[in-house]
């Protein structure tokens, strides 16, 4: 019980955390088709802005300064690359942002040196929030959880409630009538695109001083958040919501339930020996694979479901 | 009369002259292949330059890996983040064999070793071909991500089959040719990859031309169409996915004859990563592209990252200015000749090339030279390498190589955008003339 | 036609290459020069670029104030393996082509193991042009064992031997330990080295639980501490590295457990900055150098000589003790009185040394691994050098001598015939 509650509540602060970078990424996808490669790079340039900003301002001044200077760099990038490469096709879009992803790597490091750069949790919210059978909840985590809360709140109200979140709405699964219906579509991908950056550089920002700020920190997260909204599916900011938490459970509860398929197969009475043939396979318990299965579920939910979870149309 | 007979021959070409007018590319690359290694070799210790025939076996094996990978890219519309994963497996059961065979527990000639690559590659292929290819477009592409992250992290983890971090390592040298060549000296491993990756890149034509290969087409641009003709899309892209799948196990195979050990980077991201960029740069539309691209990428990770830290950072900007402006890669600019060089107006784009090429020139050097600068402020520095062009060190502190190289940089595109008009006018009247000439196909 | 036209184009390359050939550097052999390869691009590059940047201070060091060896001057000539055995190869054939006595490598055992076997076979085939591999840093005990070589030296204590010295740093009341570790063959080593030791050493430690995880896969750590922290252990045993050691301890620190940390790589760069203020006295490492060392054994010289390097460059020296490598690679040379890999490589075996700090130690004959003191080191408040500008820094905690650290080795070694 001690362990579950705990898990639970780790998580849901994962997942959360995986639900900012990710939801910037689906309306992306779902809207313009680009597997954004520099997502997660955006991820990391969010983390090294707040770095730098929050060593001379403070950290509340870069929690909105950060995002606002990753949304401003997503809107040139649109505005000026991707634009362009549109008409070249979908894997010409990819290509141009894994050019961008190489180059933001290089330059955050000759930026900010290779190694990973002290960026560390505000004072104020260094604290333990309260103590969970002897384990503290940092109040940092709380303040996470806060955090992505509102922003799912913003969007999901900003989608439902204005005009532009009508538009950006209907773009997402119909985007031809969107044109077709006089709405200028370019200025529609340009806007979605810097939100979605924005929301990665929020992520960065309060995901850098949680994980650690470091040149390595886009390349290790980036296929993980494909995951997130594929496994959510195309078009649906609930699904990736879902996808997101699943993935946080998963990863979480894998580490807790020591069981490996031999043990399944104890219960039809075979018993898993070292000269049982894949016994190497067969004996590897559920913490060991536990950061595997996001994969493991991406690829069976992609091959029996390819609309994924809560998608509107096939990827 | 002579001239008269050359024009009715360039005319009327029959049987072989037809064949080697078409095809005389294919034995020519490889001469030239067998050839370049002799410049580089040093008379004095009568040895070969290891370097220069490593990379040269690593770009022929890359090829066949590029190759193998436009077989689903560039033919069946296939995009595929895990390709690595049949070059690796295809690598790990050819390092297999090879312990195998030096056990005395099977015999294979070496020459044909590559052959137990093909296989593994196919089966292989066969099993994550019947998983993936249920999907096509994006789902393809996520699955076969989620295939190679899979791949990859159980390379590391079990190590009966990939022996762990350390690889399998295995010795090329088993005494069982054909020709009684010992393959002990990296020049005979060199002339074995040639003609395996001649062999494949045949093979991979001929393919093209099969029925299967023109379906996989038919599929890529109207999956919907070929299914009416009676085709299912999805059979045609297991096969073609299976049989890229005996390609990337060749190049498997020829990567462990060369470096002799297998590891988990095999079958890791990163190569997908290598293959997806060389066959983009060398243009996917092209049957040699891929060639064209590994050469390229090749070059710029070995030789590029001995002169420059930041040598990720051009590759960077590279891929973005082809995505940019070549979206049909290397082989895609040279094909954008082809009308012009068909009504022989080659030459006048001589002298606006000539004009663009000076402030292009200009540009890169400034751009290269300010990329240097900062890269030696924050990390060259330190290596304890003094910043040198030629025989002159440069003080990356100073004001003025900055000054230069941003003059440059700024000048030379300013320049650029003056000349490239120019260019532009050149290049649409003679394209709009051989238009009015019908040489546009 | 494109193809026609291509041709030409390959053509006017091939001349141009041929040009190129043909005007290729004459090389000056007056330097001894050391390959070394190791990642110094993409992700991993923070590892090969900080150990490029010591072993360039300690090589000029050695070359302007201890003489080089024979009159000559060493030289470093990197290499840029972005992590990949296939690129190291062609590092090493680089180095034969060029004639380099010395290739040397640190991190990856993938490689190490590649280059071990690459060595071995291009030595047996080319016997005038060979070449010895340094290794300073691939730790996999089975490269001095069962994949031991002639022309293999490892410069740097392999995982058995960093696991006892591990467990001989646990204080007698620690009872329960858990361990976490990467699950690729270093870390399933450790794994297994770690619970060796501790069954000759502390058979009253119980091991409460015991884990694997993958390489670079795992973003948060909290589920791990949650369910260390229900085991009820008191220390937590890893030979975790990079982001899997900094977001563990990042995790474990955050969520205010009581736990003593035994690491293998916590003093490696970035690791200060990763623990941060937070680990105060919590976060232990075996390492084989401290920049707190010199001043606590009051050795004024080693002392003065680190300190210059930091006023020099913005991090810190944790790797000094590269200075061992090269001595006895000056110490080879000098007694083999040639540049010649062979005699050098027969020079070094079981070749005694006193290092820089002033301990003995010995370049072991049977496999050819170096048997030097170890260190583990506390990660604390008030010591003279902080790490990383942390205001904390490593203190030792206990040191184990040479001849405490002698393992058996199960190498059968093969050597050349000449001499």
């Amino acid at each position: 019980m001690e362990v579950f509650l705990v898990s639970l509540l780790n998580g849901l602060v994962y997942g959360m955390l995986l639900f900012m970078l990710a939801s910037g990424l689906t309306l992306i996808l779902s809207m313009m088709g680009v597997l954004n490669f520099a997502h997660a790079s955006a991820y990391m340039l969010g983390a090294y802005f707040a770095f730098t900003i929050s060593q001379h301002i403070g950290f509340w001044p870069a929690l909105v300064l950060a995002p606002v200077l990753c949304g401003a760099i997503g809107a040139a990038i649109e505005m000026y690359g991707l634009r362009r490469v549109h008409k070249n096709g979908h894997i010409a879009e990819l290509l141009f942002t894994f050019g961008l992803a190489l180059i933001i790597e290089k330059v955050v490091q000759m930026t900010w040196g290779l190694i990973p750069v002290p960026y560390r949790i505000p004072e104020g919210l260094d604290f333990s929030l309260f103590t969970i059978y002897g384990t503290h909840f940092p109040a940092y985590r709380a303040f996470m959880l806060l955090i992505s809360a509102l922003m799912f709140g913003a969007i999901w109200l900003g989608l439902t409630r204005t005009r532009i979140g009508l538009i950006i709405q209907a773009a997402l699964t119909h985007p031809e009538m969107v044109g077709a219906l006089g709405h200028n579509v370019p200025r529609v991908f340009t806007t979605v695109f810097a939100s979605g950056t924005a929301l990665a550089g929020l992520a960065g920002v309060i995901g850098g001083n949680y994980q650690v700020t470091e040149p390595a920190m886009a390349f290790t997260m980036g296929p993980i958040v494909f995951v997130v909204v594929v496994v959510g599916g195309l078009g649906s900011l609930t699904g990736c919501f879902i996808a997101s938490l699943l993935m946080g459970m998963i990863q979480t509860f894998a580490v807790v339930l020591d069981y490996s398929p031999a043990d399944l197969l104890k219960w039809f009475g075979l018993t898993v020996t070292s000269s049982t043939p894949f016994h190497e396979v067969l004996t590897v318990p559920l913490p060991r694979i536990g950061a595997l299965l996001p994969y493991i579920l991406l690829v069976v939910i992609l091959v029996f479901r390819p609309r994924g979870l809560m998608g509107t149309r096939e990827t | 009369m002579s001239a008269d007979a050359t024009q009715r021959a360039a005319l009327a070409p029959t049987g072989i002259v037809a064949f080697g007018r078409r095809y005389w590319l294919w034995p020519a690359a490889i001469l030239a292949a067998l050839l370049l290694p002799w410049l580089f070799f040093d008379w004095g210790t009568h040895r070969h330059s290891g370097f220069v025939l490593t990379m040269l076996s690593e770009i022929a094996l890359m090829s066949v890996f590029a190759l193998s990978f436009n077989m689903q890219m560039g033919q069946a519309g296939l995009l595929s983040f895990g390709h690595a994963i049949l070059f690796g497996l295809g690598g790990y059961v050819t390092a297999h064999t090879l312990n195998a065979i030096k056990a005395g527990s099977m015999w294979l000639p070496t020459e044909l070793v590559p052959l137990a690559g093909g296989v593994g590659g196919l089966v292989f292929g066969a099993a994550f071909g019947y998983v993936a290819t249920k999907q096509r477009a994006t789902a393809f592409a996520m699955i076969t991500m989620g295939l190679g992250e899979l791949v990859a992290a159980s390379a590391l983890m079990f190590m009966g089959f990939f022996g762990g971090e350390g690889g399998i390592s295995t010795d090329r040298v088993i005494d069982t040719s054909l020709f009684g060549v010992p393959y002990s000296s990296p020049w005979q491993v060199y002339c074995l990859v040639v003609a395996w990756t001649a062999i494949a890149a045949i093979l991979m034509r001929l393919q093209t031309q099969t029925p299967l290969g023109r379906m996989a087409n038919a599929c890529r641009d109207n999956f919907e169409r070929a299914q009416f003709v009676g085709y299912d899309p999805r059979m045609v892209r297991f096969y073609q996915f299976t049989l890229s799948g005996f390609f990337a196990g060749v190049g498997g195979a020829l990567y462990v004859l060369v470096y002799e050990i297998v590891t988990f980077d095999t079958v890791a991201a990163a190569k997908s990563a290598t293959a997806l960029l060389a066959t983009y740069i060398g243009g996917a539309g092209s049957f040699f592209g891929p060639v064209i691209g590994t050469i390229v990428v090749v070059l710029l990770q070995s030789g590029v990252s001995l002169l420059s830290n930041a040598w990720l950072l051009y590759v960077g900007v590279l891929f973005i200015i082809m995505v940019m402006f070549a979206p049909g890669g290397l082989m895609g600019i040279v094909a954008q000749h082809a009308p012009i060089a068909r009504i022989g107006r080659l030459g006048d784009l001589l002298v606006p090339y000539i004009r663009i090429l000076a402030p292009g020139v200009l540009m890169v050097l400034g751009f290269v030279l300010l990329v240097e600068l900062a890269s030696f402020t924050t990390i060259g520095a330190a290596q304890g390498k003094d910043f040198k062009i030629g025989h002159v060190v440069v003080d990356p502190h100073a004001a003025l190589p900055w000054v230069a190289a941003g003059a440059a940089l700024v000048g030379g595109s300013l320049w650029l955008r003056l000349e490239s008009r120019f260019f532009r006018a050149r290049w649409d009247a003679l394209i709009a003339e051989a238009k009015a000439r019908g040489a546009i196909l | 036609m494109a193809l026609r036209l291509f041709a030409r184009l390959a053509t006017a390359a091939l001349l141009a290459a041929a040009a190129f050939a043909g005007s290729g550097p004459a090389n000056a052999e007056d330097t001894i020069k050391i390959a070394y390869t190791d990642p110094l691009s993409g992700p991993f590059a923070q590892v090969g670029d900080a150990n490029l940047k010591q072993m360039q201070y300690i090589i000029d060091y050695i070359n302007t104030q201890k003489g080089g060896a024979l009159g000559k001057k060493f030289e470093l000539v990197p290499f840029d393996n972005k992590s990949q055995p296939s690129d190291a190869l062609i590092a090493l054939k680089s180095a034969t082509d060029q004639n380099m006595p010395f290739i040397m490598q640190c991190s990856g055992s993938n490689i190490a193991a590649a280059l071990i076997e690459a060595v071995d076979k291009h030595n047996s085939r080319n016997p005038d042009n060979r070449i010895i591999y340094v290794n300073c840093g691939a730790v996999a005990t089975e490269l001095t064992n069962e994949k031991c070589s002639f022309w293999h030296f490892r410069f740097d204590a392999h995982s058995a031997m960093k696991a006892e010295v591990m467990v001989r740093a646990l204080p007698k009341d620690v009872t329960k330990v858990y361990l976490l570790n990467q699950d690729y063959l270093f870390g399933q080593s450790v794994q297994r080295d770690v619970k060796a030791a501790l069954a000759k050493l502390r058979p009253d430690v119980q091991v409460v639980g015991d884990e694997l995880i993958p390489l670079g896969k795992v973003k948060d750590f909290a589920p791990y501490i949650t369910k260390i922290k229900a085991s009820g252990a008191q220390a937590l045993l890893t030979g975790n590295w990079g982001p899997d050691m900094n977001l563990l301890i990042k995790a474990g620190i955050d969520a205010g457990v009581d736990l003593r940390y035994y690491t293998m790589y916590a003093h490696l760069a970035g690791g200060a900055v990763a623990i941060g203020p937070g680990g105060d006295g919590k976060v232990r490492s075996v390492m084989s150098f401290n920049e707190n060392v010199a001043p606590e054994i009051g050795n004024k010289e080693a002392e003065a000589w680190t300190a210059a390097f930091r006023e020099k460059y913005p991090f810190d020296f944790y790797a000094a003790g590269f200075r061992t490598i090269f001595e006895y690679l000056q110490e080879g040379i000098k007694k083999a009185n040639s540049t010649d890999p062979t005699k050098i490589a027969f020079a070094l075996e079981g070749l005694p040394h006193k290092d820089f700090l002033g301990y003995d130690t010995v370049m072991r004959k049977d496999d050819h691994q170096l048997i030097s003191e170890y260190f583990v080191g506390v990660f604390k408040k008030g010591v003279k050098y902080d790490s990383e500008k942390t205001g904390l820094g490593w203190g030792t905690e206990v040191t184990v001598l040479a001849k405490d650290l002698e393992q058996p080795t199960t190498c059968k070694m093969k050597r050349p015939a000449e001499r």
